[in-house]
């Protein structure tokens, strides 16, 4: 493993509302994530991992601090640049899966690319090299809403897989399913982690889950508290 | 995400909610078709006067009457009773038009001051023709009948027009009168003798001959009687004159006159411009088909309102069923954004929604008006039509359906924004967070 930094974030604070009603989500937060780490972010509901996990992945802006991935700052992108940087680098996989049921497995597996503009035949290809890689390409056809909760949440991960990122974003991708399935989503996760060099970081409140990655963040009413390494 | 995929993304959401989309559907399809029907009659009706112009008469004739400045009689109107005109005959009419409107009546001086107007080739009365009957092989009828002016080119069913330069009393007749003169087909009376009896002043009635050298299809407008040649004309109007005072029989309200063919319309404006400036209103036909045009075009005005008013309640079920959609749809829409969708990219996509719809209704709605006009026209030919031949009650040209598609897409992309902003501002947080 290389000790090159991936993402990291300096003095990242955020808050919502304003006098009265000002509530701090995460307070100073600084981080490194190196490439190819596996990161569970650990926390109760309400903690601010989430809001931690949305800073890091773009999807929100810090108040104050700023995130740099792959050495560059954040805060200088323009919406824009955002948009191309988490559509080209990032995966995400999410608790709810977000699949579109009435549509084919295959279909929603491209739609990053598809956002991304990339021509149909092109995509229809990479999307079997992804679904091959989460053992689905025989549902490719198949209707997301017939496939059961373990192999929505593989078709979220080949979609994650889509764009070659270099992190994939998971937030409590076990959370719905039942414990063996749970244990063989997992698995995928950390071998494509292992496998690939792909950066994982993981949003949970499963201790054990957390405690298979290579680094475990706890965070507690928007502060980092002790963070163990292995 | 390209324009492809947009639209391909686009309609099938639009589809996935089907009974909600086609409902909306409709009723952009009646707006279209309301207003692709009020037109095609429009213009139907139009292109079928503009083909009687030939048969109302030659377009180098001007109709000319005195300027009327009050045009109404004493009592009516803000300005109170004209003052009394010694050198100014005046006839009130009682029929037609407001009862009580004056009507100048001209005399042979005006006719020299109208020739004497550059460009005015000839100018001749007009007398109201009032034969009392008319009698082929058998019974008397009713006869109405004008005279024929310039070169005019009637539409005939049968036989030729009149000739002027003839001393032989002509006219030509409409179809309809062709059995009641007692002949079975048109080609069978050309030639025919039919008798024309007239009532002078005194109450005697005397009959003069004329002979039929052609048969006129029924025109809309204007070709509600027969024709005759100066000869008859001349005939008949002496005959029912003879009794008369002179200054009575030598006073005309109306004045035809001529002028080259070949002129420009800013010289024919030129000499009613001048004609105004001597006390005379000059109209040509052109003149008294824009006056016709005019009315058809508010009245058609009043019909597409009705489809303007289908069109503005469609355009808030467009603005409403994608309001539901952008609700129904607010985890798809964060996901997109959250995957990198830019809210341009959002906009767009709801806008093609909305544009979609817009387009379907309205090409459904003209096809569906086409549709009609096509039956209407085919049993309008055969039934209730059948008298004015040429006439294609609808007709719909590609510049039209084109107008009104377009026009709908645009009004649907309007009604569209609010959506497609509404949906291109969703925070992809909250929307994922969204149950």
């Amino acid at each position: 493993m290389n000790d090159q930094s991936v993402i990291e974030s300096r003095q990242v604070t955020k808050k919502y509302g304003k006098g009265e009603s000002e509530f701090t989500a995460l307070d100073n937060i600084n981080l490194v994530i190196k490439k190819g780490e596996s990161v569970a972010i650990v926390g109760k509901s309400g903690s601010g991992k989430s809001t931690l996990m949305h800073v890091l992945a773009l999807l929100d802006q810090p108040t104050q601090g700023s995130v740099i991935i792959e050495g560059a700052n954040a805060s200088s992108f323009n919406s824009r640049s955002l948009d191309v940087m988490r559509n080209k680098k990032f995966g995400f996989v999410f608790q709810q899966f977000f699949l579109n049921g009435n549509d084919t497995v295959l279909n929603n597996v491209i739609l990053p690319l598809k956002i991304a503009g990339i021509s149909r035949k092109k995509r229809n290809i990479l999307g079997m090299q992804s679904l091959e890689q989460v053992e689905l390409t025989n549902k490719a056809k198949s209707k997301a809403v017939e496939l059961s909760g373990g192999q929505k949440q593989r078709v979220c991960i080949a979609r994650a897989l889509i764009n070659q990122p270099s992190i994939i974003f998971a937030d409590e991708p076990t959370g719905n399913l039942d414990s063996q399935t749970g244990k063989a989503v997992e698995d995928l996760l950390f071998r494509l982690n292992k496998e690939q060099g792909i950066t994982l970081i993981l949003v949970t409140h499963d201790i054990e889950i957390a405690n298979r990655c290579d680094r475990e963040i706890h965070i507690v009413d928007g502060k980092l508290t002790n963070e163990s390494s292995k | 995400m390209n324009f492809t995929d947009l639209i391909s993304t686009a309609s099938s959401s639009l589809f996935k909610s089907k009974v909600r989309t086609l409902l909306t559907i409709i009723a952009i399809f009646i707006g279209a078709m309301t207003i692709t029907l009020t037109n095609g009659i429009g213009t139907g009706i139009k292109s079928y006067l503009n083909k009687q112009i030939g048969d109302l008469g030659a377009t180098n004739v001007l109709q000319i009457q005195l300027t009327n400045t009050t045009k109404y009689g004493p009592g009516s109107g803000n300005t109170g009773p004209a003052p009394y005109n010694p050198k100014q005959q005046v006839a009130i009419s009682a029929g037609n038009g407001p009862r009580g409107k004056k009507q100048l009546l001209m005399n042979n001086t005006d006719i020299q001051t109208i020739k004497s107007i550059p460009n005015i080739t000839s100018a001749i009365p007009v007398h109201p023709l009032s034969p009392a009957y008319m009698m082929g092989r058998s019974g008397k009828y009713q006869l109405s009948i004008q005279e024929q002016y310039g070169s005019t080119t009637a539409a005939l069913l049968a036989g030729l027009g009149v000739n002027n330069q003839s001393n032989q009393n002509q006219m030509i007749i409409p179809a309809t009168y062709v059995s009641a003169l007692g002949y079975s087909n048109n080609q069978s009376i050309l030639g025919q003798q039919i008798t024309i009896g007239i009532n002078n002043a005194l109450g005697k009635q005397s009959t003069i001959k004329a002979t039929v050298t052609g048969v006129e299809q029924n025109a809309l407008i204007g070709g509600l009687g027969a024709f005759a040649n100066s000869a008859l004309a001349n005939q008949i109007y002496q005959v029912q004159s003879v009794g008369l005072p002179p200054a009575i029989s030598d006073s005309f309200t109306t004045v035809e006159a001529t002028f080259p063919a070949n002129l420009t319309n800013t010289q024919i404006n030129q000499l009613t411009t001048e004609l105004k400036n001597k006390g005379f209103t000059g109209q040509t036909i052109k003149d008294q088909e824009n006056t016709i045009f005019t009315a058809l075009n508010v009245i058609i005005i009043v019909l597409d309102m009705f489809g303007v008013i289908a069109l503005l309640a469609a355009s808030f079920g467009i603005i409403n069923t994608l309001l539901m959609s952008v609700q129904e749809r607010t985890k798809e829409i964060g996901l997109m954004k959250a995957l990198g969708m830019s809210p341009r990219k959002i906009f767009t996509l709801f806008s093609i929604e909305a544009v979609m719809i817009g387009f379907w209704g309205s090409i459904l709605g003209v096809a569906f008006a086409a549709l009609i006009g096509k039956v209407v026209n085919t049993i309008g030919s055969h039934g209730f039509l059948k008298d004015f031949k040429g006439l294609s009650l609808l007709t719909f040209p590609l510049s039209t359906i084109l107008a009104v598609v377009i026009g709908i897409m645009l009004i649907a992309f309007l009604a569209g924004t609010l959506p497609a902003i509404r949906a291109s501002k969703k925070d992809p947080i909250e929307a994922l967070r969204y149950e």
